[in-house]
């Protein structure tokens, strides 16, 4: 309707057709399906985060509050499926655990961001599969993000711009100034003006309530001007006059949430949830979703061709990555399967080296056992020479011995065996 | 503040309620459900598209039936070809927007005609140009969504419906309309219609329509709405109703008689009037109704979860590009 203007005519009905219940089908559609909606809140531990949604949702949601003793900055993230007539919604509330606890918060940014895109991630992978179901995906991206500014009545922590600027890009920022009964009336609007202008002297771009629909304009542009809301959270029950309502009770007096005199919780409710909530949604999707798509195609290497030229440039783009990226695996794989061989290669020489020196040693031994034996032998052999020898000897001695004794006397004898001796 | 809000804040509001493991809990008013509201107004800020496309050979009042569906001259009649004009060779796809708007709600509606279709003496493979047109029609689509930087609103000229016109023979289907249907079935929504039902009687409507009804199932063809597509058991349940109603037998008309003091849209016969949107008369009424009043929205769903992605699944496969990203993925490890 918007862009279409050109060439089509408006033709006039000559009837009741019955195409004015399109809203309701396509309402129906989505009720059916179930709405999804998820809410991120960003704030100091201790500034009644998990108590101020209790107090949106009328129930109470959690377990005990966390310490502060956390070493850095994590996300927690709980589901709900509330039901109201006919309307289904799923509805996620994260939580920052640790945030501004630590002594040096530079990097307490990091863990939020991190969270945001992996949600967009998630999506987008849905979304650039083949065969998709995103009809029927459990959307976690994250609608609206909260951000407690805590009430010291003077101004913006660095911390608080330096996180604000980092998600402004990324998701809704709501600013609210949280446990706001601290300051007293006077004050608050000072420091409404102050954060405000501190806001838009650094470029963070907080969320505005949209100002095109007539019947909500008004309001709208109303509500804008009462940023950053200034609320009360309390899930207790005060009785003032004859009905129960949500209140703190101080000696000096009861802060009743509901009240729109005394705190902004009842805009706050207004705007997130009964005007804005389909608002925060689309733009979730179709800003804060496209930028981050864009981002990270391009940073993958895609680009958008000019209308002229190829089509399906995306799909191209990706095949000749692929093509180069499968070119770079079989390179690395035959580089490895040439290492490979090469080691293998060296073994084998090594072995066949280790081979030959056994082989060597062991002639070596053998031949030094050999001339060993043969040694031995050798002197084996002069010694039965020498036995031999004397064997004979002693023979020839003893038959002279005997001749002797039988032809002469004893004193041959005697010289004999002086002689021998 | 919206009406619906004021009445909320009057009356006994519904209670929000918490589903938990244990159990639901009842919670005071929140006011979620003024979601509705929210998504209605951001709808009719936007607008409706609706692309319907009408097959069926010439002389069988498909423009006339359009023309009595929107109550409006969205089609231009070719009913009499001029002596200058000859009956095209081939099936040429005509496609005509226009803007009308009802109860705050603007719809451009496109009217898209195939001229020629079933005219030949051979009609070998007539359906091809309008194969070609409606993917096209989804190839165009895919490429907007392929875009890095996207369009706020992708233009969408998917057809969303297609009314066969199935000639009143009595008899049974033609070759040409099982091939054409059991074709097309599986890439767009196809409504089948008898035209120019005005040449039976009603018995012998009855028996016609069982006749092709069997045909279709036999074949396979899958008409809308389609079985498989149904939702829930409520939905089945009204659809099941539809089916056995299908195809309905209409006549069109885009002229007004006087009939019981009212001004009714009829053709006028020798043997009396026929009133377009009486039911005793033919099925237009109901065809409306399921169409515009009920359907409409849903035709337009089927097309873009069912048939586009069928086409984009396809498509991509086939090129062997865009293959799902998973955590074990090349491309994961490039970033």
């Amino acid at each position: 309707m918007e862009d279409e203007g050109e060439g089509v005519r408006a033709v006039p009905l000559a009837g009741h057709v019955g195409f004015d219940s399109m809203p309701d089908q396509l309402v129906n559609k989505s009720v059916n399906r179930g709405f999804c909606f998820n809410i991120l809140c960003v704030g100091e531990t201790g500034l009644g985060k998990s108590t101020l949604m209790d107090t949106l949702f009328n129930t109470k949601f959690e377990g005990e509050p966390t310490q502060h003793n956390q070493p850095g900055v994590t996300l927690k993230s709980n589901t709900y499926e509330l039901q109201e007539s006919n309307v289904r919604l799923k509805l996620t509330v994260v939580n920052t655990v640790g945030f501004g606890d630590q002594i040096n918060k530079e990097d307490s940014y990091k863990s939020i961001v991190e969270f945001i895109d992996a949600q967009f991630e998630a999506y987008l992978q849905e979304e650039l599969k083949i065969k998709r179901t995103l009809h029927s995906y459990h959307d976690t991206r994250i609608h609206a993000c909260l951000y407690f500014i805590a009430p010291t009545g003077h101004s913006l922590k660095s911390l608080d711009l330096v996180t604000m600027k980092k998600l402004d890009s990324k998701v809704n920022i709501i600013p609210i100034v949280a446990k706001s009964d601290a300051i007293a009336k006077s004050e608050l609007a000072k420091f409404k003006i102050k954060i405000t202008s501190e806001l838009v002297s650094n470029g963070v771009q907080i969320y505005q309530f949209p100002t095109d629909d007539e019947s909500v304009a008004e309001i709208n542009s109303t509500m804008n001007s009462h940023l950053p809301f200034a609320v009360v959270g309390s899930t207790e029950e005060v009785k003032i006059g004859n009905k129960m309502v949500k209140a703190r009770q101080y000696p000096w007096g009861t802060v009743q949430v509901e009240n729109e005199n005394h705190c902004d919780f009842v805009k706050l409710r207004e705007m997130l949830i009964r005007v804005n909530m389909e608002d925060l949604r689309e733009q979730t999707h179709t800003r804060h979703y496209e930028l981050y798509r864009r981002c990270k195609l391009e940073e993958m290497g895609f680009k958008d061709t000019d209308p002229d030229s190829k089509p399906f440039s995306l799909q191209e783009t990706y095949e000749a990555k692929r093509n180069e990226f499968m070119g770079e695996l079989q390179k690395k794989e035959e580089e490895m399967r040439q290492m490979f061989v090469q080691r293998v290669k060296e073994k084998e020489a090594e072995l066949k080296e280790a081979e030959k020196e056994l082989h060597e040693k062991f002639d070596r031994l053998k031949k030094l056992h050999q001339d060993e034996k043969k040694k031995l032998e050798d002197k084996k052999k002069s010694l039965d020479d020498e036995v031999n020898t004397f064997k004979q000897k002693k023979t020839a001695a003893e038959l002279l011995q005997n001749q002797a004794q039988q032809a002469g006397g004893s004193t041959t004898l005697k010289r004999d065996k002086e002689r021998k001796n | 503040m919206t009406k619906q809000h004021e009445n909320h804040r009057d009356m006994n509001f519904s209670h929000t309620v918490l589903k938990q493991s244990g159990g639901s809990t009842l919670l005071g008013y929140i006011g979620i459900d003024t979601i509705i509201e929210q998504m209605r107004k951001k709808t009719m800020k936007t607008g409706f598209d609706f692309n319907i496309m009408v097959v069926g050979p010439s002389g069988l009042g498909k423009s006339t039936l359009v023309n009595t569906l929107f109550k409006s001259q969205v089609s231009r009649k070719s009913a009499g070809w001029s002596r200058d004009e000859k009956i095209p060779k081939t099936v040429e796809i005509k496609s005509v927007s226009h803007v009308i708007e009802e109860g705050g709600v603007k719809m451009k509606l496109t009217v898209v005609d195939t001229p020629g279709f079933g005219d030949q003496i051979n009609n070998d493979n007539c359906w091809e140009p309008i194969s070609k047109y409606i993917n096209e029609q989804f190839e165009k689509f895919l490429k907007e969504e392929v875009n890095i930087t996207r369009k706020k609103r992708i233009p969408d000229t998917r057809v969303h419906c297609c009314l066969y016109f199935i000639p009143p023979t009595g008899h049974s289907l033609r070759q040409l309309d099982v091939e054409f249907m059991k074709r097309l079935s599986h890439s767009v929504n196809i409504i089948p219609v008898i035209a120019k039902s005005d040449t039976m009687t009603v018995e012998e409507r009855q028996e016609f329509k069982q006749r092709v009804r069997k045909e279709l199932e036999m074949n396979g063809i899958e008409f809308y709405p389609q079985k498989e597509f149904d939702d829930d058991i409520e939905d089945k349940s009204d659809n099941d109703k539809i089916r056995e109603m299908m195809p309905f037998a209409v006549v069109g008309s885009d002229k007004e008689y006087q009939v019981n003091g009212k001004r009714v849209l009829g053709r006028k016969t020798a043997w009396g009037i026929i009133e377009v949107e009486n039911p005793n008369h033919c099925e237009f009424a109901q065809l409306r109704d399921f169409l515009i009043r009920s359907h409409l929205q849903d035709l337009k769903e089927v097309t873009h979860n069912i048939h586009y992605e069928t086409y984009r699944a396809k498509r991509l496969n086939d090129n062997g590009g865009l293959h799902p990203i998973t955590s074990n993925d090349t491309q994961e490890s490039n970033l």
